[in-house]
């Protein structure tokens, strides 16, 4: 019973989510307006939660051992403090909160995620090597569309800026297209594998 | 009058800097503190958004007894800290699953499948003439198609239709590259520019 009732249910509230998609009817509406809004939403709320309570609590334990000490504390002092700050003085414009999101958060992603420059283009660096036809043409595409959009290719070479958008329009786009079509095909194989019950990974170990 | 906002928020962004030298205890402080800052932003928001917008003030204001579901479901959520009920969190899984999977059918088969079908069959032979964009978007999505197809061994006529659509799969690769690092590298940009007006003040 443990592994057929979650199975029970995935059938059940699948063949009405799917069935309530075709229809036009007011009910159908809002059943799937409940579920896939206000029930989705507030079910990984409490996902998030439970993450939230499993990283404390992974922190906590390292803590303990005396893995990275210092390290995990600035963590968890990080995880606490924006609650603190949101319940002292709110959310809104000009609070604590989001004082903290404006200048400790927002950069930091930010240059995370800048960081990323330098490593994509060394990786580029040594993997990006004319070494077959199929290496040279991702090359060859790269290399336009990179001087494309850089001022000085644009400016130097009157043709690229719309050489790179032909070859995203088209070749690139026919290629994303094929994919996508893959992606949709295997999303609905994979969904009915579930609904049907084939595909049961999700229901985790067999405990 | 001192920013320290702006202070901080430059620190901050050194610190993050100082990984391009190898991983060292200020880069680790920085990201720690991300990690930390970041899980409880989203805590916050998620609360204020959802659990109190949807869930507490509709069922205690408006008395919307119905959403009651899924706040049990969501308290079965935590069973998983327990190992004797751990098994609970399984429910309110599967009504995600479930609800994703009967919605991923039609609106998959919709918007990724159908559309992009949609969008590739055009007019080969326009006013203008002969269409080549639209015959290399056809031969595109053939090939690529024919690379992606596994039942059947690529050798022969197979094979080398699927070379094709390596090609344009290549072709793909290194343009959604292109357009990665050039997003990043504005990104960085934007770091240095504020590093250097805002923070170190060199340049206006």
């Amino acid at each position: 019973m443990r592994r057929k009732l979650p199975q029970i249910i995935v059938a059940a509230v699948g063949l009405i989510m799917f069935l309530v998609y075709f229809s036009g009817h007011p009910t159908a509406q809002r059943v799937n307006q409940t579920i896939l809004v206000d029930y989705w939403q507030i079910i990984f709320a409490f996902t998030l939660i439970v993450g939230v309570i499993g990283f404390a609590r992974s922190n906590l334990q390292q803590i303990q051992r005396g893995d990275g000490r210092f390290f995990r504390i600035v963590s968890l002092v990080g995880l606490v403090s924006m609650p603190i700050l949101a319940l002292i003085g709110g959310i809104n414009a000009g609070s604590p909160f989001v004082w903290m999101f404006d200048h400790v958060q927002a950069p930091m992603q930010a240059t995370v995620f800048a960081l990323l420059a330098f490593f994509v283009a060394s990786a580029a660096l040594r993997g990006f090597r004319a070494r077959s036809v199929p290496a040279a043409i991702l090359l060859l595409a790269a290399t336009i569309t990179l001087l494309a959009r850089s001022d000085v290719g644009g400016a130097t070479i009157a043709w690229l800026p719309e050489t790179a958008e032909w070859i995203r329009a088209h070749p690139s786009m026919a290629a994303r297209r094929a994919i996508l079509i893959g992606i949709g095909l295997g999303s609905l194989t994979t969904s009915l594998r579930i609904l049907i019950g084939i595909e049961r990974t999700w229901l985790g170990s067999e405990r | 009058m001192i920013d320290w906002g702006t202070i901080i928020a430059g620190l901050l962004t050194l610190a993050i800097f100082t990984f391009l030298y190898g991983d060292n205890p200020i880069y680790r402080f920085a990201e720690s503190l991300l990690i930390g800052v970041s899980i409880g932003y989203f805590l916050v928001i998620t609360w204020q958004n959802t659990i109190v917008s949807l869930l507490i003030k509709p069922l205690v204001s408006d008395g919307r007894i119905g959403l009651i579901i899924p706040l049990g479901l969501g308290l079965l959520m935590l069973s998983r800290f327990s190992s004797r009920l751990s098994f609970l969190s399984r429910l309110p899984i599967a009504v995600l699953i479930g609800s994703g999977a009967g919605v991923a059918i039609p609106a998959m088969l919709d918007a990724r499948t159908l559309r992009q079908i949609d969008a590739t069959i055009a007019p080969l032979w326009t006013d203008g003439g002969l269409a080549i964009g639209t015959i290399v978007v056809v031969l595109g999505v053939l090939t690529t198609l024919a690379y992606f197809y596994f039942s059947r061994a690529q050798t022969g006529s197979l094979g080398r239709i699927s070379q094709i659509g390596i090609y344009f799969l290549m072709v793909f690769f290194g343009t959604t590259f292109g357009y990665t690092v050039m997003s990043r590298m504005s990104t960085f940009i934007g770091r240095m520019e504020f590093l250097l007006v805002d923070f170190l003040r060199l340049t206006q």
